[in-house]
């Protein structure tokens, strides 16, 4: 279905004769979009813990969070060329999607989506390429902190 | 205690008309027929989040301020900037839109609505090619194939399979919910069975794959309604679905038109397209042909990918294909629950749906170049008035940045990502709720929206809020306009 997403191991970071990899990243596609929680979660207000915890979460493909030694529930960073974040990564319970990863709409999905409008006004919010890489140690932020440290207000 | 009947919800583009409220002491105490984001509005809408005066930003930090005095900072703004944005307009009433149009008007600005970020490229496809529609009742009373293509129903539009599509009891078409329950069940007994295979041989049988089953699923020959959902992940809508054909990301192009070779009869010299085998592919069109009322309804999987405009206009194309063999309809499904409002009240007043440029004193149109995020993103803009959306929350970064580098006025009823970014902040009643007013369904259907309680003390709809700005502007810009003429 999917190309296979390549793995970029870091040399420098393999320990030891088990060749243990301490530090890996996973190019994937992101796709950003609508969930019923974070539908439920504007609703109830965006400053509510039910829109935080349904928008700064990313689901991924099993196998995926396997290669990158990532489990259920940990933090990860998703970077692109536009900027990077902080996000606890979900195992995607439906199906598999290799080489794929979905982030609801929301201030979080948007500190890295593509703002390039190929001149017709609409952003590219799916399908542009992402790195992930685990970030178990890295907190994710709320969004007054994000918006903090994104705009300064 | 009042049972209220027949209320519309102000959520989603399906706007239903029939949820029950019941209202003890002038608060919402119980929904009913409501779907999860219903119900989260209804009871939810007054919580802590809920702003209840108008703010002002003073030394970095948002401090209560008198109405009037909002208003007239709002008005100052708005009348000393040469090329302001008035963005937003999905989650308010169409009377409110009206006045907005006027403001902009007055105020040489550029009027843009939520579409830019959503259905913007649906409403380019269809200047394109136009399009062939009708109205939600039709299909519930005469679809038999229904198509999702790149929207998740069940997550964005939770009742519109219900009240509109598969699950509905339509005059000549039969709900096709009993049928669903009892799919669930046999694949609950395959989960079953599967599992306890998996733990007989210890876990070493693979993760089944979605789309690996070759031949077309024996529901797609069953007679009534057919459901076809094409997402390039299996959401909790392709789970319902008849038949799910997994697309790859940004290849939906290439599958409709792979799909318009099919129908015409014409072959194809590939194997596979867009990940989908052209076996596949051959026997979705034959159900296509064969349906006698089908429609597609389209999402954000088609705008925001790959192509945008382009896969609507080929989409519309496949439409206009199939009704040389069939009946066939196209409509997208809108998100906000007046966005369509914005685009009409948009049309009828200036002429153009969305991404209106007033600067030059007429209405001028030029996707690209008077889109807002086309203006952000250039940092042309030099003041913004935000009103019933949240770009703070929804827009690409850099977008934002350029929005919080001048003066935002924002008018929301909660302290969202745009609020909590803004300059001066307006706190509002919420339409439907609060305030009546008129709202556009996704097919392009006006219905009213009730008022069912009182707004809190102190808190005006977004039309008085935007009326009272719009006289602050005229009298700043008369007072303005007779200084010029002493001089």
């Amino acid at each position: 279905m999917f190309s296979e997403p390549t793995l970029k191991y870091n040399c420098l970071n393999y320990i030891g004769k088990v060749g243990i990899m301490v530090e890996q990243k996973l190019q994937v596609t992101l796709l950003t979009g609508r969930t019923i929680e974070q539908g439920v979660g504007k609703e109830k207000g965006k400053a509510s813990k039910e829109y935080f915890d349904a928008c700064s979460m990313c689901y991924m493909d099993a196998d995926d969070m396997k290669k990158l030694g990532v489990k259920n529930n940990t933090n990860i960073l998703v970077s692109t060329p536009d900027g990077s974040v902080v996000l606890k990564a979900v195992k995607y319970p439906r199906s598999a999607t290799p080489g794929l990863i979905y982030v609801p709409y929301g201030p979080w999905a948007n500190a890295v989506c593509s703002n390039k409008t190929t001149s017709i006004g609409m952003p590219s919010f799916k399908g542009t390429p992402a790195e992930v890489e685990p970030a178990p140690e890295k907190l994710v932020l709320t969004m007054e902190e994000l918006l903090m440290k994104e705009f300064g207000r | 205690m009042t049972v209220i009947n027949s209320v519309t919800c102000p959520i989603c583009g399906c706007v239903c008309d029939d949820i029950e409220v019941t209202v003890e002491n002038n608060e919402v105490v119980k929904v009913k027929n409501g779907c999860a984001m219903c119900e989260s509005k209804f009871l939810g809408y007054r919580g802590e989040h809920r702003l209840k005066t108008p703010l002002m930003r003073k030394d970095g930090k948002l401090v209560p301020v008198s109405m009037n005095e909002a208003v007239h900072a709002a008005a100052e703004v708005l009348a000393n900037s040469t090329y302001p944005i008035l963005y937003g307009w999905s989650s308010t009433s169409s009377e409110a839109q009206r006045i907005g149009v006027e403001l902009t008007e007055e105020v040489g600005g550029i009027m843009d609505n939520t579409a830019v970020v959503c259905h913007g490229p649906s409403i380019l496809g269809v200047q394109e090619v136009g399009e062939s529609t009708c109205t939600l009742g039709q299909i519930r009373h005469r679809a038999d194939l229904i198509i999702y293509w790149g929207c998740d129903p069940w997550s964005a539009h939770p009742r519109h399979l219900e009240r509109y599509t598969s699950f509905t009891e339509g005059r000549f078409e039969k709900s096709e919910w009993k049928a669903y329950m009892q799919k669930l069940k046999s694949q609950a007994g395959q989960k079953k069975m599967q599992s306890a295979m998996r733990i007989e041989t210890g876990g070493t049988q693979p993760r089944p794959q979605t789309c690996s089953v070759p031949g077309m699923p024996q529901t797609m020959s069953k007679d009534g309604r057919k459901l076809i959902v094409v997402d390039v992940r299996k959401t909790m809508s392709a789970e319902m679905a008849d038949y799910f054909i997994q697309v790859e990301p940004n290849k939906d192009f290439e599958l409709m038109q792979a799909l318009r070779v099919l129908v015409r009869d014409e072959d194809l010299d590939v194997d596979k397209v867009a990940g989908v085998s052209v076996e596949y592919l051959k026997q979705v069109a034959d159900a296509l042909v064969n349906c006698e009322f089908g429609v597609i309804f389209f999402g954000m999987g088609l705008t925001q990918t790959a192509g945008k405009f382009r896969n609507i206009e080929i989409a519309i194309q496949l439409v206009r294909d199939l009704n040389t063999r069939t009946k066939f309809v196209i409509m997208p499904m809108r998100g906000h629950f007046n966005v369509t409002g914005a685009n009409v009240v948009s049309a009828w007043q200036s002429g153009y749906p969305y991404a209106v440029d007033f600067s030059l004193g007429y209405p001028r149109y030029n996707p690209g170049e008077t889109t807002c995020m086309d203006v952000l993103l250039r940092e042309e803009n030099d003041a913004s008035l935000v009103i019933a959306a949240d770009p703070g929350a929804n827009f690409p970064k850099k977008a934002v940045e350029n929005m919080v580098k001048h003066p935002l006025i924002v008018i929301d009823p909660h302290m969202n990502a745009t609020s909590m970014l803004g300059d001066i902040v307006f706190p509002s009643a919420f339409v439907g709720i609060e305030v009546e007013g008129t709202a556009y369904r996704m097919d392009q259907v006006p219905l009213p929206l009730k008022k069912i309680v009182e707004p809190p003390k102190g808190i005006l709809s977004d039309e008085e809020i935007l009326s009272k700005i719009l006289a602050e502007v005229k009298k700043i810009k008369s007072k303005k306009t007779a200084k010029k003429a002493e001089a």
